[in-house]
């Protein structure tokens, strides 16, 4: 099933109704017909995006089969936030959360256009606001596509699946705001990442025992930095691929006219240029930028395993300590037991979540690369067939 | 053609260049000129400096009486006219072409020389593969030679390559980076450009000047087109002097053809500027698309080698090289862009204000003559005055005298109607030619950057169906 999007565009970004059936970056989602997840509808809102989550289940613990409700962006930073802070999920990798919708850019294009209006023709402003609209509604596109995934990868996790958080929020049809993060546990998360990222040489630090273990850390941390270098870069070169697609609008107008010759090939042309610079932006670098965070969250998991780990040797140093002393060892055995516990479920579970992300990363790297070449291919012979015909009209002429 | 026509039809420009000048009080031409009153009869009849500097060698053959009257301007027309019709049983066919660029010398002294080669089948010439060496100054000296020539009576002379300090110094000084070959190409095709330009026009083709330009192996140094040379400063005060003058002239247009054609060009002009704005910034952009995509394609293969799967990391690999690949293509396209399609443009709007100096020109011609209408009448006042001149002895002289006057203005009006209409005339087939011309060039180069485009995506569709089953061949 391709892409399908029908859209209504009014004037300035006020709003947008979107109905949208897209392609996800990660694959083997929404198989299981028990539970299927889908965002059919969004809504946008000068900053704000409604949108409509709809489930299809035949499990019992829901209420109804089939029903719908209203999410915010936030809604679904409430929902990961309280995954990754339950401590059953520790050995898990907690898919990564959906980055805020950012409509930054086009805004800041848009204003800029209507300022430069009056320098340029008619045809000229509205090309270019055909082409801004174009890059909303990509971006919209865009958020709609992560949201999704995000709830996708966990109505797809066999125990992330089965979340009470996760069926309230698939569920409960009130608003869920007063149920999420108020200031002050904002602020509480804020510095546990902070103090998250200082125990980040703990992972490089620690004496790993397991061969497994040893090799994913490795793999992981140069693995994290070089996709956030391709991460980068592709962004960067994928603007540079709508500046060109820009520029070619300016030249059309301009050369229009001129009405030196018949350049309606141009502007075609420039319009094939534009698709393929958002498509190379939806294939390549969403891929690489969803992984990138995916990654983290890998690194999430090992971080805990390591915590587990120092929590162990903590928790031994501290019963020789109590042997030592003859004090409380009995309550310090106990401790032992639950960090070695604790430690041995993390490593169990860890070492499932990693292999199998490595073998779902193969396949959405594949099945991205793939579409991304046929997309490439389909548009340099668009492209190809649409200037000859140009040439050959004026040849002709 | 034998010399002697040659030199014929070469003597005629230099008369009317000389009468004209006489008339003006400031130089009109851009080159230093000395003032020469058409009665003095010991005016050299071989004109040594005449309106260019550089010696032209002339054979004293087929010389003309010194006077010329008011039917020198019919005879000019009727030769260039000639000129035209002459040869055309011989179809333009020619070939010119810039290359071989060497320093010569070292130092502040250095420049570059060029070797110009031109290929014909014409019979004006008298080889059909001539072979020179010339240097950017002889090119700016030919087209001040033609520009005093023929600008001033209406020619659209297309105009010379444009001077750079910077660009310059750093070829002398030796550097032998990226910008400075960049800027010895730019300037070779420029060159090149500007030739065939000229040789394109059928006037300026038959000009003595530039058939020795194309021909003669040695070229005399053209030193006043050099920026600080006195000649060079006159220029600059000329300009400043027109400009000035070109605001004080209110012409009543006559001519709706003229009113609307100097609209468009005006129009065109700023179009024509816009769109090489949007070109400059099109190669910009394209340019650090290029440097985008190299950088990812790094990125891509660091990320390929970190990868431990092995079928992903080869693909991830093979997708480094396509990128690189492509990072070439988008160089490559972006010379096109800019060779092709801006270059195209600046000469365009340089070109543009040859026209609109022809214009103007036209403009002064008009007030010229106005001028000398006006002065006439006065004359004529002066005369009717002169009966209650109190002197009645010194009456008849004066009478005769201003007799005399009024006679030799009613004949310069006359002149300066036909000057006008002359060059009305010549302004008309210019434009024409110009418009055919433009409509011309544009095509070929649009159809050729096209065509480099077609290319660029043919490469892509190669590089993306050979990486394709890479990245299928994941398992």
């Amino acid at each position: 099933m391709g892409p399908r999007s029908r859209h209504t565009a009014q004037e300035g970004d006020t709003l947008c109704l979107l109905e949208i059936n897209a392609r996800s970056v990660s694959v083997d989602l929404n198989n299981d017909a028990s539970l299927l997840i889908d965002i059919p509808d969004a809504l946008c809102e000068r900053d704000k995006v409604k949108f409509t989550v709809h489930t299809k289940t035949t499990l019992s613990s829901f209420q109804k089969p089939d029903f719908s409700v209203p999410r915010q962006h936030e809604d679904f930073i409430w929902l990961h936030d309280a995954l990754v802070e339950t401590e059953d999920y520790a050995g898990l990798i907690i898919p990564p959360a959906p980055p805020k919708p950012d409509f930054e850019s086009p805004r800041e294009k848009m204003h800029k256009l209507g300022e430069g209006e009056a320098t340029m023709t008619k045809e000229e402003y509205t090309k270019m606001k055909q082409e801004l609209e174009a890059e909303y509604l990509a971006v919209f596109k865009k958020t709609v596509q992560v949201h999704e995934v995000f709830l996708q990868r966990l109505s797809s996790h066999p125990i992330l699946s089965k979340d009470r958080n996760f069926q309230i929020f698939l569920e409960y049809d009130q608003d869920l705001s007063v149920r999420r993060k108020n200031a002050k546990e904002t602020f509480g998360s804020f510095f546990k990442n902070m103090v998250k990222s200082a125990d980040e040489v703990i992972i490089s630090g620690i004496k790993e025992v397991d061969d497994f273990f040893e090799q994913e850390k490795t793999f992981l941390l140069d693995y994290s930095s070089k996709i956030k270098d391709s991460t980068a870069r592709a962004e960067k070169m994928t603007r540079s691929h709508k500046n060109v697609a820009d520029d070619y609008i300016h030249i059309s107008a301009t050369l229009n006219s001129l009405s030196v010759d018949d350049n309606t090939a141009l502007k075609k042309f420039t319009n094939v240029e534009g698709r393929v610079a958002s498509d190379e932006e939806l294939k390549l670098t969403e891929l690489l930028r969803y992984y990138m965070l995916d990654i983290q969250a890998a690194k999430d998991l090992l971080y805990r395993r390591a915590r587990a780990l120092a929590d162990y040797e903590n928790s031994n140093k501290a019963l020789d300590k109590a042997r030592l002393k003859s004090k409380d060892i009995t309550q310090a055995e106990e401790h032992q037991q639950q960090c070695l516990q604790k430690f041995d479920k993390l490593s169990e579970s860890g070492k499932r979540e990693l292999t199998s992300f490595k073998g779902r990363r193969v396949v959405a790297f594949r099945k991205n690369l793939i579409e991304m070449a046929e997309l490439e291919i389909k548009h340099a012979k668009n492209n190809m067939a649409l200037l000859q015909g140009c040439i050959e009209l004026l040849k002709s002429n | 053609m034998d010399l002697s026509k040659k030199t014929f039809h070469w003597m005629m420009t230099q008369r009317i260049c000389l009468q004209e000048t006489a008339c003006y009080t400031n130089a009109v031409t851009q080159e230093a000129t000395e003032e020469v009153s058409l009665d003095s009869p010991e005016r050299e009849p071989i004109l040594s400096d005449g309106p260019s500097p550089a010696i032209t060698p002339v054979t004293p053959t087929a010389m003309l009486t010194p006077r010329m009257g008011l039917g020198t301007a019919e005879m000019f027309e009727r030769s260039l006219d000639e000129i035209e019709e002459d040869d055309s049983g011989d179809t333009f066919d020619m070939h010119i072409a810039v290359s071989d660029p060497e320093k010569v010398g070292d130092g502040m002294n250095a420049y570059m020389g060029y070797k110009v080669t031109t290929k014909t089948s014409m019979t004006i010439f008298s080889k059909n593969e001539t072979t020179v060496r010339r240097r950017f100054s002889d090119f700016l000296g030919l087209h001040s030679k033609l520009a005093s020539r023929y600008l001033h009576i209406g020619y659209i002379v297309p105009p010379a390559p444009e001077k750079s300090i910077v660009g310059m110094t750093k070829v002398k000084v030796g550097k032998e980076d990226l910008s400075s070959a960049e800027f010895v190409e730019k300037r070779r095709s420029a060159l090149e450009r500007y030739l065939m330009r000229t040789v394109k026009h059928p006037i300026l083709l038959k000009d003595p000047d530039v058939m020795m330009f194309l021909e003669s192996s040695e070229l005399p140094r053209a030193v006043s087109t050099q920026a600080l040379s006195g000649a060079g400063i006159l220029r600059m005060v000329n300009k400043a002097a027109d400009a000035v003058n070109k605001m004080t002239i209110k012409m009543n247009e006559s001519d709706a053809w003229f009113e609307e054609k100097h609209q468009q060009f005006e129009n065109l002009d700023l179009q024509l500027r816009k769109l090489h704005a949007s070109v400059e910034c099109l190669v910009c952009h394209r340019k650090e698309l290029s440097v985008n995509t190299a950088s990812f394609a790094k990125s891509a293969a660091m990320l390929g080698n970190s990868e431990d799967h092995t079928a992903l990391s080869r693909a991830l690999s093979q997708l480094a090289e396509v990128e690189e690949k492509i990072d070439q293509l988008h160089q490559d396209q972006a010379y096109a862009d800019f060779y092709l399609f801006s270059e195209l443009l600046g000469d365009y709007v340089r070109l543009i204000t040859a026209v609109k100096g022809v214009f103007d020109h036209r403009m002064k011609t008009w007030s010229k003559w106005q001028d000398t209408q006006l002065l006439l009448q006065k004359k004529r006042e002066a005369e009717s005055k002169l009966q209650f001149a109190n002197k009645p002895d010194k009456l008849q002289q004066a009478q005769d005298e201003i007799k005399e006057e009024i006679e030799e203005l009613e004949g310069k009006v006359q002149q300066g109607e036909k000057d006008f209409e002359l060059i009305s005339k010549t302004i008309r087939k210019e434009v024409s030619r110009f418009e055919k011309e433009r409509v011309k060039d544009f095509k070929v180069v649009i159809i050729k950057y096209l065509e480099s485009l077609v290319q660029t995506q043919q490469q892509l569709i190669k590089y993306w169906e050979a990486f394709l089953p890479e990245a299928k061949a994941i398992a």
